[in-house]
């Protein structure tokens, strides 16, 4: 498969100033009732410094991704059939497993969604913390715990001296989030990788940890991949957007331009289905149906079942993802139209 | 914790008097004249069998024999058995065997079953997974004089690795013994370390320990094994008792001169004061383990607290 030409890059600036490269990248899950197709050839860059949204709804292969990026895909029954990720030009996937333990933690990190069940009841958040310094770095376990402080500090966890001894269920899930993210961040990663980490939480702290997270990034010119189904979310801070469905990319712009005129039926929809405070009173627009079976993908064009313009020709065939205008990609026959150039 | 276990130790004493009073009544209950049965064949003269009626208290009425071992228990007395030897000798003499047996099972089911079941459960469907699974399951369906026997027919007598019988030797003769007191829980503790394992492997907290970065020995043996613990030592605690009753049968088969061998002999002769004595020193370390296993809890899991 040429792969570049299939699956064009969806890049924000020349490929050589990428940080992380994934290119075509093919995941499945073999389970006993058949063979799941959870990424089916998504290529994407991360340049530093920047904020990259993988928007989609649950299901769709965003976290799988962000996993088989990370290295931690449960294998089996997740196996990686294809595809190449390229941090700063070697790509993860041929590294041995010990080269890529060096780099996970150290040069990519992830914050997860549930803070609760992401860290280990058992131990304090202070060792939690300090061990990230103990296995990369090799300090001694007071010099940790004192780093583990200074993080607690930086992510604003109050009283972060008395409280570094405490353990996971004595803080409340904002501040478990905090601690999840002073994790991640504890060694100055290139890229970090949040994969709906405000998911789990009541609406106001979501604010405050967006803006902890974009605040940390400014200060550390980190590449960021937010992964969520929030728009609100991606709209404050996210400087490119890309959607997914059933495991392929299908749109990826600019945000604002993606939020201002989708070139896909599929991001139209979900613009359309959030709740407005303007529009109170009035009924809300879901998308019809739902997200198809990843074990059975329909033939053509995956969302041509849900979608109110498809014809003829999307059962039969697969739209590529393609420059729509300069620098907005869709996956659809139809993007002019839909955008209206 | 202290006003805890302060109060945990309080709770132990009723339970000490009823399993004690328990034990004195169904020894009590038992058919046949313990008297009689001393002499065997030959009847004792009536005056004798009277006296020693009336020394060890048996005309007395259940309530009144148990009020008197219990007054005899409050000056220190343990009472005696039928040849005047003092229950504290007969202690004395057997604790430490039993103790020692015990603790050689204990540490045969800690170490090779954690052993066992961590590897089959890092391993899972390998061959050595399969190997435990049908191993454990042979061990657990085979009745425990069967497998001493075995034990002691092949690796005693045949090969002539280890002791036949006896304590003699000193240590080496409570290895074979120990492992076949062991056997069974063995084969628990391997089966429930794997199945905990298992089940905690699937844990986000374990997706998190990987993406640090941590070598699988690290993302295992810290991060795991230590929620997977907490089944295990509550089953080793509660075994203790098991451990306890299964050394009668082992004891006897490999001719050890402990608690075990002292308890069946002391209730074939119905002598009350003897099963008493040795079966509540039983409750009482079954009480003890229960509480140093629920100590053990909140030391694995700080989640717990006892107030």
């Amino acid at each position: 498969m040429t792969s570049s030409l299939t699956h064009p890059q969806v890049s924000g600036g020349p490929t050589g100033s990428a940080l992380l490269e994934v290119d075509d990248l093919h995941v499945e899950f073999r389970t006993d009732y058949g063979v799941v197709n959870a990424v089916n050839g998504i290529s994407y860059t991360l340049s530093a410094g920047e904020t990259l949204a993988i928007l989609g709804e649950s299901g769709c292969g965003k976290s799988v991704s962000a996993q088989t990026i990370m290295g931690i895909l449960d294998s089996p029954p997740g196996f990686v059939t294809g595809g190449e990720i390229r941090y700063q030009g070697r790509d993860l996937l041929q590294m041995s497993a010990k080269e890529q333990r060096d780099i996970r933690g150290e040069e990519i990190s992830i914050v997860f969604q549930d803070a609760l069940s992401s860290l280990n009841p058992v131990f304090t958040v202070g060792m939690q913390i300090g061990e990230m310094f103990r296995r990369h770095r090799g300090y001694s376990r007071g010099d940790a715990k004192k780093a583990a402080v200074e993080l607690m500090d930086r992510v604003r966890i109050p009283s972060a001296k008395e409280r570094v001894g405490d353990y996971p269920h004595q803080f409340s899930g904002g501040m478990r989030q905090r601690v999840m993210i002073a994790m991640a961040i504890a060694l100055d990663p290139a890229i970090l990788i949040a994969d709906e980490p405000t998911t789990a939480l009541d609406v106001t702290v979501q604010a405050q940890i967006m803006d902890l997270l974009g605040e940390l990034q400014r200060d550390t010119g980190m590449g960021l991949i937010l992964i969520t189904h929030d728009l609100a979310v991606v709209g404050e801070i996210a400087d490119r957007i890309a959607v997914m469905y059933a495991g392929r990319i299908v749109e990826t712009g600019a945000t604002d331009a993606v939020f201002g005129a989708p070139a896909m039926p599929y991001t139209q929809g979900l613009m359309a289905s959030i709740a407005r405070v303007d529009q109170k009173g009035q009924r809300l627009n879901p998308i019809v149906g739902a997200p198809p079976n990843l074990a059975a993908l329909p033939t053509g064009c995956p969302f041509h079942p849900r979608c109110p313009r498809a014809t003829p020709r999307c059962p039969t065939e697969l739209p590529l993802l393609r420059e729509v205008v300069p620098g907005r990609r869709a996956a659809c026959h139809y993007a002019e139209e839909v955008l209206g150039v | 914790m202290a006003r805890y276990i302060a109060r945990r130790l309080l709770l132990a004493i009723p339970v000490l008097f009823g399993a004690s009073f328990l034990i004195f009544a169904m020894v009590f209950a038992l058919p046949g004249d313990p008297i009689r049965a001393l002499a065997g064949e030959r009847a004792l003269p009536a005056a004798v069998q009277a006296q020693l009626n009336e020394e060890y208290n048996l005309n007395d009425p259940l309530l009144v024999q148990y009020g008197k071992y219990v007054a005899g228990l409050a000056q220190g007395d343990l009472g005696e058995d039928f040849r005047g030897r003092p229950v504290s000798d007969i202690l004395e003499q057997t604790v430490p065997v039993t103790v020692k047996l015990s603790l050689v099972a204990l540490a045969f089911e800690a170490v090779f079953g954690l052993i066992a079941g961590v590897l089959a459960g890092i391993r899972q469907k390998s061959f050595f997974d399969s190997l435990v699974l049908v191993t454990t399951t042979l061990v657990v369906s085979i009745p425990v004089f069967v497998l001493g026997f075995v034990a002691q027919y092949v690796l005693g007598l045949k090969l002539g690795i280890f002791p036949i019988a006896g304590v003699a030797s000193g240590f080496s003769g409570y290895l074979l013994p120990g492992f076949v007191l062991a056997a069974l829980s063995l084969a628990y503790v391997a089966r429930l370390t794997r199945t905990a394992l298992v089940e905690n492997l699937r844990n986000d907290y374990v997706r998190t320990a990987k993406a640090k970065g941590l070598s699988p020995m690290s993302v295992v043996g810290k991060h795991t094994l230590r929620n997977s613990l907490i089944p295990v030592v509550t089953f080793l605690g509660a075994d203790l008792g098991a451990l306890l009753s299964g050394a009668v049968v082992t004891e006897g088969i490999f001719n050890i001169p402990g608690l075990g061998r002292a308890v069946f002999q002391a209730i074939q002769n119905q002598e009350g004061t003897v099963v008493v004595g040795i079966v509540t020193l039983f409750v009482f370390v079954y009480i003890l383990f229960n509480l140093l296993v629920d100590v053990l809890y909140a030391a694995l899991d700080p989640r717990i607290r006892y107030e």
